[in-house]
């Protein structure tokens, strides 16, 4: 029974699916370089915003340090492409995910002994280590000037297409898009099983009851801490595909309102669904560069937009618009 | 030998000015059950209000002896603007989120934070408003061969004053033992009457003052910057998260620890100094989640 429901609601999720991903495969050919940069950025952050939501809305945990795992990402590429020369994507990728997995273990294990407030203030607290570790070693982290990642050193699928010569901006731009969008699609798809396993409805029990999901069977802690690991699993590779497109990795990525960000984003979409942190993330992406391009105070308007969202819209956009819709047709 | 009770000086100033910000994180903790994430801000606000008073008309208004003192008194009005700040935003924006869950609230007192920072670059323009001519007319005074500014000894005794004033209100008041009842138990203490909305708004700018006074005795010590805010308060946390979150003891133990730790952390191991302060707050957090004055 239920897995022919979860199979109804995969097709239904297909037919929605499927037009949005052929819009974006053909979005670059009309919207203009510097949209699909921007676009690209929102791609990933829309990967990182996924993640952090599978211990949000998923598994009732508020993380205010998952900047650790982007910028654990972040760091790692830019050391690999420093020291050690590679400049392979798929081996940054690799190098990354293994960085950012060990970190998450590792903070991961530590924090999920505690929930609520006392979970945030541990990640935050454990976040601002890794900050001021690459804030004050300068001759191995650069500092605040952060470490240069050239795009046009970057190869992407083994060395099969490479940014050298003429043109690279362009090339690197469309082709980095097409990339971010196959990697988006791939952690989006791998969220989605991983939302609707047996592993994620009981993670959404232990969100709404943990005493009776002890009862039920469930090794809460260890399903909190593997919920962890695959959250910052997912930031971190938002962070990696992010350092290529941005060209630089500074400490602020690290610094404790960049996870403020994030939650932003999350909260802004709807943490309540599935697809609330992609449409978040995106649209983020996008109040942040126009509040940036026309305002000097443009933290002034995101905090003014974030608390009329708390206080109006707690649902955010996706779970707010079809209520709207619904109202409109009633009426 | 000299450079030992400088360095010792200046840890008590800097736990001063910390418990100052933490005390009223704590307070509003403890009564509320909020973690206010732009406490930090406030206390920046305080620093800029006060700078900007003591630099302006009505600070340059008098002169010679006057015009010190003149300045001391104008120094509060930053903790008092900070207060009434407080005492407008609670009524307005955080108690409509109460019967939500608390990751709402923390949301808002995030989207307060960036509203505050660039609310102050605004207000007060990018460059640091500084309010040294009090530091300057005070003077300084020998220890050994060393000079040390006469003017930190005042914000160490207001350190002192607020410590044993703030115990005095808390456990010697009426007011006292209503705000321990509300943060015990809210809702049998409406039950017994009490006007739990006053007692929060009061709580609230309370805990706001603290921070606001934070900052605007800090203010003829060190400029008031862009960001100062953000930095202050992740310490803030940290003092609260070692001595227990809610607690005045707590921030008390927890702003000297810090500050110990910190002064001996730039002499000896300035490269980790900030990673070890976050490790020992993590490492609180592990063995003692409530901290080391936390009830439960």
């Amino acid at each position: 029974m239920s897995s022919v429901a979860t199979n109804l609601s995969a097709s239904r999720l297909l037919a929605v699916a499927l037009p949005i991903v052929v819009i974006l495969l053909a979005l670059p050919q009309f919207i203009g370089i510097y949209q699909t940069e921007l676009l690209t950025y929102g791609l990933t952050f829309a990967i990182a915003a996924l993640g952090f939501n599978l211990l949000l809305g998923y598994t009732g945990l508020l993380s205010f340090g998952h900047s650790a795992y982007f910028g654990m990402g972040a760091y790692t590429v830019a050391f690999i492409g420093r020291d050690l020369n590679i400049h392979s994507m798929e081996l940054c990728i690799l190098g990354g995910l293994f960085s950012t997995f060990l970190i998450s273990a590792l903070f991961g294990y530590v924090c999920v002994r505690h929930t609520r407030i006392f979970f945030g203030i541990l990640t935050l607290a454990l976040s601002q280590v890794l900050w001021s570790l690459a804030f004050k070693f300068f001759w191995v982290t650069g500092g605040t000037d952060g470490i240069r990642v050239a795009r046009n050193s970057i190869t992407l699928l083994g060395g099969l297409i490479d940014f050298k010569g003429s043109g690279s901006y362009q090339r690197f731009v469309y082709s980095y898009y097409y990339y971010v969008l196959a990697l988006f699609v791939i952690a989006t798809v791998v969220m989605w099983v991983i939302a609707h396993s047996p592993f994620g409805k009981a993670l959404q029990a232990i969100r709404d009851n943990e005493t009776r999901a002890r009862f039920v069977g469930i090794r809460v802690r260890r399903y909190r801490w593997f919920a962890f690991v695959i959250s910052g699993l997912f930031t971190g590779l938002a962070g990696i595909l992010w350092v290529p497109l941005n060209g630089l990795t500074t400490p602020d990525i690290l610094y404790w309102p960049f996870s403020g960000e994030i939650i932003f984003m999350t909260v802004l979409g709807g943490f309540r669904t599935f697809t609330g942190p992609i449409v978040g993330a995106i649209a983020f992406n996008y109040l942040k560069v126009y509040a940036v391009a026309s305002s000097q105070y443009w933290q002034l308007v995101l905090g003014g937009v974030l608390m009329a969202l708390v206080i109006l819209l707690p649902t955010g956009i996706v779970g707010t618009l079809p209520r709207l819709f619904g109202k409109l047709r009633r009426s | 030998m000299d450079i030992l009770v400088i360095q010792l000086l200046n840890s008590i100033f800097y736990a001063a000015v910390l418990f100052l910000i933490a005390a009223g994180l704590s307070l509003i903790y403890g009564v509320m059950r909020i973690v206010n994430l732009a406490h930090g801000s406030f206390y920046a606000v305080g620093a800029y209000v006060s700078a900007w008073a003591v630099g302006s008309v009505f600070g340059a208004a008098a002169t010679g002896s006057w015009q010190l003192a003149g300045q001391l008194l104008l120094l509060p009005i930053g903790a008092i603007a900070v207060a009434a700040l407080g005492a407008l935003i609670e009524p307005t924006l955080l108690r409509p989120l109460y019967n939500r869950p608390e990751e709402y609230i923390l949301l808002i007192t995030f989207g307060m934070l960036m509203v505050l920072e660039d609310g102050m670059k605004l207000l007060f323009g990018g460059t640091p408003l500084s309010a040294g001519t009090i530091m300057d007319a005070m003077g300084s005074f020998h220890i050994g061969g060393l000079l040390y500014p006469a003017y930190n000894l005042v914000v160490i005794g207001v350190g002192v004053l607020a410590v044993i004033g703030l115990w005095w209100f808390i456990y010697r008041t009426r007011f006292g033992v209503i705000l321990r009842a509300t943060s015990q138990d809210r809702r049998m203490a409406s039950a017994l009457g009490l006007n739990v909305g006053s007692v929060y708004v009061k709580a609230f700018a309370i805990g706001c003052f603290m921070a606001g006074l934070g900052g605007a005795v800090v203010v003829p010590a060190q400029a008031a910057v862009l960001g100062m805010g953000i930095d202050a308060l992740v310490l803030a946390f940290v003092v609260t998260v070692i001595g227990g979150l809610g607690s005045l003891e707590g921030a008390l133990i927890g702003a000297l620890i810090v500050s110990f730790v910190r002064t001996a952390g730039i002499q000896f191991f300035a490269e980790i100094e900030l990673a070890v302060l976050y490790l020992i707050a993590a490492a609180v957090l592990i063995v003692r989640p409530t901290g080391l004055f936390g009830k439960g």
